[in-house]
């Protein structure tokens, strides 16, 4: 702080005191706004009485039975086992993109090869698309594959969540980026192969982009709906949770399931909220490292 | 060693000046590397072409015959007088042989790439071994894989992953924009090949479709300006105040805000969709409360429609920007802001002096992200208004982007070929802005205006 500034504070304290506390006034209410939603979720998700059309913001009554249905009530909506699917299509995806994720960044990270260049602009080029503009024509090749009825439509899901993620290499590049080549140098003097040094010195360093390359392709299937709407159209029991959620707010169901879909959403919204805020700051490192450049 | 002499070699070269061997690999695939010491590939690369051949002569012809006519029996039934029954006749689905012909198109580059490169392999090796340099064995070229190589270890099974379910689907939906696969003149079994027919439909103004593009394509350009910029200056905001010397328990506040990106995105969205209905939380509370008489129509009035979207995506977006640009604000050096204030800059001027140019500055390419994902953005207009409202007569709903006139076409509507258009126009478009705004960018002309 300089001198002019001290003056200055000295000089206006009660104007100074009082546009701090404007301040802290409008991040609290900004704060509330943001909040409220939460708020306003999970108390619907204790509240006792059904329906989605309420007169007030605090529930009447609270009850645990939105949470109990949820689990509990295998005739219509059959959560458990959506929860079920989801899981081992996300274990399955994880695990595929983890790999692939990780195996194209520090290719394009390390390695020097002819088509490093072109494999980077194509990737540039694949983004401008629109995601989905591709789901038709891939519905028609998992189902020429065999992939689009009954079981297999797991396998179809786990195919579509993880096949692209060799596109999404951006952020673990920019943190292989981060690791000094020397490293690597010293290792090669020393008569270590590329593969020794990928697994015995770069991954042991790469710690939080590992950790946020699993967490983001395991939470990929939780929150996608619309390819799993496209693969799974009528079959039921190959439903995901995303889908389970959205059918509990269409019109045929809304009256009965509003309050558990509070529920499941708590369910789902916890762990992923959880994830997240512990691998909040790979993200802001993995950006800023790839914004630097 | 091999891959310098590889890119000055040109197949050019190999054919003129190849040895027997070499010229042999033009028809025997593989020769070249059979007769310069690398017996084990070159066989290898042989059995590969005996098995494109076999495909080829198997199904690859009739498969690349068809493409042209993409098929012309109709399915029917036809009375067979012996049984005294209908026989179902199986008749020609256009879709299955325009797949089976994009499919053995590439299965055919694929081929082409590969005789190239054992072309220009042969040759190299031709001149290896005229220079008396060592010819790696077979064994030396697996362990290469774990080493030098370890990138085609690696990248191999993501970029089949890449080839089979990212570019061949795209190269299949951009065919189906030359066809006439729509659900119109019941072309859903049988189509035809149809020019450009499509692209002039969507883009001539006087027409139904066309109209409608118009309008689509400029709401999803207002909406990605309104929706990238307002979340940027105002998450920009967000995160100054919170960083402020004065500003009280940081990591509290920045929690609160964080805390709406941890919720997914699509439960937060379907939330407020329904808190907004006109019997909705919103509209009960205020009219208990006795602020409004009649509900307010948020999702049926197009304008309120549009604005409540913008709104909403502040709420979604803004967290985001604040996350992301804290880290850089840090890094804005203190020296530019103390002589600003000494020069008895006020706020507003830093900001918009300092430090709006020099974010602007090392976040372009995140700003060309964003707007792009914006382009793309179909959670928030399909969760929210689902496009809506609709006018009667229309395919596209007031609220509708080109993503989510492109899924309603397809999933819903089954007018493939509209629907494929509109994704090449909107690649197109998306092309272009990326282009313009990376080319103008104060971090493309002047690299080290910061440094």
């Amino acid at each position: 702080m300089t001198a002019m500034e001290l003056k200055k504070e000295n000089k206006r304290p009660l104007k100074r005191r009082l546009g701090n506390l404007a301040v802290h006034l409008f991040l609290a209410l900004l704060a509330f706004i943001w909040v409220m939603p939460i708020v306003w979720i999970v108390l619907t998700s204790f509240r006792a009485e059904p329906g989605s059309y309420v007169s007030t913001f605090f529930p009447k009554g609270y009850t645990l039975n939105n949470y109990i249905k949820l689990f509990t009530d295998r005739a219509v909506l059959n959560f458990p086992k959506m929860f079920k699917n989801t899981l081992i299509i996300a274990i399955f995806t994880c695990m595929i993109s983890t790999f692939f994720v990780l195996s194209v960044s520090y290719s394009l990270s390390r390695m020097r090869f002819s088509f490093r260049k072109p494999y980077m602009n194509l990737a540039m080029i694949l983004g401008l698309f629109p995601g989905f503009m591709a789901m038709v024509a891939q519905y028609y090749i998992l189902k020429a594959m065999g992939l689009s009825e009954g079981a297999m439509i797991r396998y179809a899901l786990i195919i579509v969540y993880s096949a692209g993620t060799g596109l999404g290499f951006q952020i673990a590049k920019g943190f292989f980026d981060t690791i000094p080549k020397s490293i690597d140098e010293a290792a090669i003097i020393d008569g270590a192969t590329q593969w020794q040094v990928f697994t015995k010195i770069t991954m042991p360093l790469s710690k939080p982009i590992i950790i946020y390359t699993v967490l983001t392709s395991f939470i990929a299937p939780w929150v996608d709906f619309i390819f799993a709407k496209v693969i799974c159209r009528a079959n039921g029991d190959q439903f995901t949770v995303a889908i389970g959620l959205w059918n509990m707010l269409q019109k045929e169901y809304i009256n009965q399931w509003y309050t558990c879909f509070a529920a499941g959403a708590v369910v789902i919204s916890v762990p992923i909220a959880l994830l997240f805020l512990y691998m909040q700051r790979f993200y802001v490192e993995g950006m800023s490292g790839a914004v630097k450049g | 060693m091999a891959a310098e002499i590889n890119r000055k070699n040109t197949v050019a070269a190999a054919v003129l000046k190849g040895d027997l061997w070499t010229r042999l690999s033009m028809i025997f695939m593989g020769a070249g590397l059979f007769g310069h010491k690398q017996k084990i590939k070159g066989i290898i690369v042989f059995v590969i072409e005996l098995a494109f051949i076999f495909f080829m002569a198997g199904t690859g012809i009739s498969r690349l015959a068809e493409f042209p006519g993409l098929g012309s029996v109709e399915s029917g039934e036809v009375f067979n007088e012996a049984k005294g029954i209908f026989e179902y006749t199986k008749g020609d689905n256009s879709v299955l042989i325009l797949l089976y012909g994009v499919v053995t198109c590439f299965v055919i580059a694929a081929f082409i790439v590969l005789w190239v490169l054992q072309m220009e392999k042969s040759y190299a090796l031709q001149k290896d071994i005229e220079n008396g340099e060592h010819v790696p064995t077979f064994v030396e070229d697996v362990r290469s894989l774990a080493d030098g190589n370890l990138h085609i270890t690696l990248m191999t099974l993501p970029c089949l992953g890449i080839l089979v379910f990212n570019i061949v689907p795209l190269a299949f939906m951009i065919c189906m924009a030359f066809t006439t696969y729509s659900k119109e003149g019941n072309h859903l079994i049988l189509f035809d090949w149809n020019g450009l027919t499509q692209f002039f439909r969507v883009l001539n103004m006087n027409g139904n479709i066309g109209k409608q593009f118009w309008s689509v394509l400029s709401w999803t350009v207002i909406w990605a300006i309104f929706a990238t910029f307002l979340n940027y200056i105002l998450g920009m905001i967000l995160a100054m105040i919170i960083n402020r010397k004065d500003t009280k328990g940081k990591g509290f506040w920045r929690f609160c805000f964080v805390l709406s990106i941890a919720v997914p995105q699509f439960v937060s969205l379907m939330i407020m969709n329904i808190m907004l209905q006109p019997y909705g939380a919103v509209n009960v509370i205020l009219q208990n409360a006795g602020l409004i008489k009649s509900p307010i129509p948020f999702w049926t009035n197009a304008t309120l429609a549009r604005i409540t979207i913008i709104v909403i995506n502040l709420w979604v977006g803004i967290p985001y920007t604040m996350l992301q640009v804290t880290g850089i604000l840090q890094n804005i050096p203190e020296e530019l802001y103390e002589a600003a204030r000494m020069d008895g800059a006020g706020p507003a001027t830093i900001f918009f002096k300092i430090t709006l140019p020099y974010m602007l500055f090392v976040t372009t390419p995140y700003l060309i992200t964003s707007f792009v994902g914006n382009i793309n953005n179909f959670n928030v207009i399909y969760l929210l208004s689902g496009g809506g409202p609709t006018y009667v007569g229309d395919t596209a709903g007031q609220t509708d982007l080109l993503v989510t006139w492109l899924y309603k076409l397809t999933i819903d509507q089954q007018y493939y070929n509209i629907g494929a258009v509109i994704g090449i126009l909107t690649f197109v478009v998306l092309t272009i802005v990326t282009l313009i705004t990376y080319r103008n960018s104060s971090s493309y002309k002047n690299e080290e205006a910061f440094m």
